[in-house]
């Protein structure tokens, strides 16, 4: 079984996010890189279904020169190569741009099944992995959190409101991953010195048969970005036991926040 | 060509509308009247009985594509019943809700017909007859301002975050012909806990953490109960299997943004803010005076849960008379 999974290098959850002085991006210089959670969860995934079906995980990013070191910590995971496109002309793309590069690099990598994060913590776009199926022309399944393969075809425990969904769909397809679905390995010291042997291409848009025009124009533009309003550190409510702290919260929401 | 219109996807299960809908109604109606033009609602999977009831919330025309395969939400059915719809009516704008079934069918129409998408929006205006969307990044510590550019444009709204109109209207109804076209996917089951409240939706939260110590949450249940609320916790309270997974909040679990959002036993770790943090009011409770969760909470309230939270419960049985 071909497996590849879709990862994406993203700040790390704890970071203090700054907006930058163009005031429509981040400051990223001091950010601690990460691979995006949702992403671990799928490159564990893909691992666990090699270890079962046999086969080969192969991780694919678009991303920049320091996406290398998240690459590397998935082979280190037990992935087995990896597939960086860069280039400068990928600036500015959006999230259908990222999409349509990734499923042009996918027509030269062979695939069974593709593993993608429901959302990456930064842009927190929820967009990337449907619409690389989408232009892949395969089914998908969203917000897995479980799944098993039997006779071609993948059954997915899909997380919705109030409970789960139960899909099935004919290999090859996509499906995107959901907390739940695994706890990821830590990358183990031998499995650090194995990866650093695997192979890892970087690729520009040319090498994958695109240019800038045909990843597309982007149709989503940041216009401006700011800081959410700061909540007030609030009041502490006091009194002199527990029932009057109680008592005197619940006036507030009822008479003057007038949440209850 | 005919006048475009803005194009709202309703979204049912079992037959009844969620909340989500009347959202997606209301916010689509004041985008209709900025651009000047109507309202298409869109039901699919549900009859005549349910839809005529969204021209209440501003919809002019209401579109029905009632059909076997598509009373389930099925990714292929409705995205090739949707795209065929936008293909006829030709919307300048569509909107949906950012709901699971939101998010997993907006991307792929996205693609398929070429259009722009913003999820998750808390906001949405016009400016020269582009959206102009509001959306939070970074796990909600970034609000970024979007300006869409193309035919139609996408917006998918976050649950609990835009206001409910009702109008005096009532929309005309039609009924579609549909072709659900090519499925590859197989429905094969829906499993719903049953009578609870879904977190995205609440207007009400009572959330426990790691303070809990265990998973006997019947104090903080009765409270939620009470305000006709839902139960989250924080993702240590699900680490230790206390609760289940889908009562995560934070940010890789739930982003929720109810009315009034009560911390208990919750420290305010960055991750557990960014799902919660757009709540109207929050009150926290927590024996630890320094806990960072009282910089964020509109109140607090330093002390044992264990002993306030079934206080609070009874300081509100006694402000509507319920004698215990
Ligand atoms: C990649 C990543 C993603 C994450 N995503 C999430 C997420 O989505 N959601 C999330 O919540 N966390 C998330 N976390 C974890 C987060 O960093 C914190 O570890 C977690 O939120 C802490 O949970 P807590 O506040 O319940 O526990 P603690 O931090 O241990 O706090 C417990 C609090 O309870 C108080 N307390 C104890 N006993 C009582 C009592 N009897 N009465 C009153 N107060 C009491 C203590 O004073 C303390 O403040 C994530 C972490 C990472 C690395
Ligand atoms: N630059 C990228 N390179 C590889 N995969 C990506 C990239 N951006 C997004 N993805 C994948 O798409 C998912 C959703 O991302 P997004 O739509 O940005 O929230 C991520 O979890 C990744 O699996």
């Amino acid at each position: 079984m071909n497996i590849v999974v879709l990862l994406k290098q993203v700040p790390s959850t704890e970071s203090f996010i700054e907006i930058a002085d163009d005031g429509v991006s981040i400051k990223t210089d001091d950010l601690k890189m990460v691979i995006n959670p949702y992403d671990e969860f799928a490159v564990e995934e893909g691992i666990r279904l090699k270890e079962v079906h046999g086969g080969s995980v192969t991780i694919l990013s678009v991303g920049r020169e320091k996406t290398t070191e998240s690459i590397r910590t998935a082979l280190a995971m037990g992935a087995d190569s990896g597939v960086l496109i860069q280039d400068p002309a990928i600036e500015g793309c959006d999230s259908l741009g990222i999409a349509r590069i990734l499923a042009a690099a996918l027509k030269e990598i062979p695939f069974d099944l593709i593993i993608a994060g429901q959302r990456a913590v930064d842009d927190d776009g929820f967009q990337v992995g449907v619409a690389v199926a989408e232009y892949l022309k395969i089914p998908h399944v969203s917000m897995v959190i479980k799944e098993k393969i039997i006779d071609g075809k993948i059954r997915c425990h899909r997380t919705v409101e109030g409970g789960t969904v139960i899909l099935e769909a004919p290999l090859p397809a996509l499906f995107t991953t959901q907390r739940g679905l695994n706890e990821p390995r830590y990358a183990s010291l031998p499995g650090i010195m194995k990866a650093k042997k695997k192979p890892l291409d970087i690729k520009t848009l040319a090498d994958i048969g695109l240019d800038a025009e045909k990843a597309g124009k982007p149709m989503t533009r940041i216009m401006s970005m700011k800081y959410p309003p700061e909540r007030e550190g609030g009041t502490i409510i006091e009194g002199d036991f527990a029932q009057a702290k109680a008592a005197a919260l619940v006036k507030i929401l009822h008479e003057k926040a007038r949440v209850i | 060509m005919s006048q475009q219109c803005v194009l709202a996807i309703a979204e049912q299960s079992d037959a009844a509308f969620r909340k989500i809908t009347y959202e997606v109604l209301s916010e689509g109606r004041r985008i209709a009247d900025s651009l000047g033009c109507p309202l298409t609602a869109v039901v699919l999977g549900a009859g005549e009985d349910i839809s005529k009831e969204l021209g209440q919330y501003g919809a002019d025309r209401i579109l029905i594509a009632d059909n076997q395969a598509l009373r389930e939400f099925v990714n292929d059915a409705y995205t090739n019943v949707i795209a065929d719809i936008i293909d006829k009516e030709n919307p300048c704008v569509v909107i949906l809700g950012a709901s699971t079934q939101g998010k997993d069918l907006s991307p792929r129409i996205a693609a398929r017909i070429n259009a722009p998408l913003a999820m998750d929006c808390v906001a949405v205006r016009v400016e020269n007859s582009n959206l102009v969307v509001t959306r939070p990044m970074y796990g909600g510590k970034i609000l970024a301002d979007v300006v869409l550019d193309g035919n139609p444009q996408i917006a998918a709204i976050r649950p609990n975050s835009m206001s409910i109109a009702k109008t005096a209207g009532a929309g005309s109804v039609e009924k579609l012909d549909v072709d659900v076209g090519k499925i590859d996917l197989t429905f094969i089951e829906k499993r719903l806990e049953t009578g609870k409240v879904e977190l995205t939706e609440a207007d009400v939260i009572v959330s426990g953490g790691r303070g809990m110590g265990g998973s006997d949450f019947s104090v903080i249940e009765e409270l939620a109960d009470l305000l006709g609320g839902a139960v989250g916790a924080s993702r240590s309270a699900v680490d230790e299997e206390w609760r289940s997974l889908s009562d995560q909040v934070g940010q890789t679990g739930k982003v929720v943004s109810p009315n009034l959002y009560i911390a208990c036993g919750i420290s305010g770790a960055i991750q557990h803010l960014a799902g919660m943090s757009s709540s109207k009011v929050i009150v926290a409770i927590n024996k630890d005076p320094d806990a960072p969760i009282f910089s964020k909470a509109d109140y607090g309230i330093i002390g044992d849960l264990f002993e306030i939270a079934p206080l609070i419960t009874d300081e509100i049985k006694k402000i509507r008379g319920i004698t215990n």
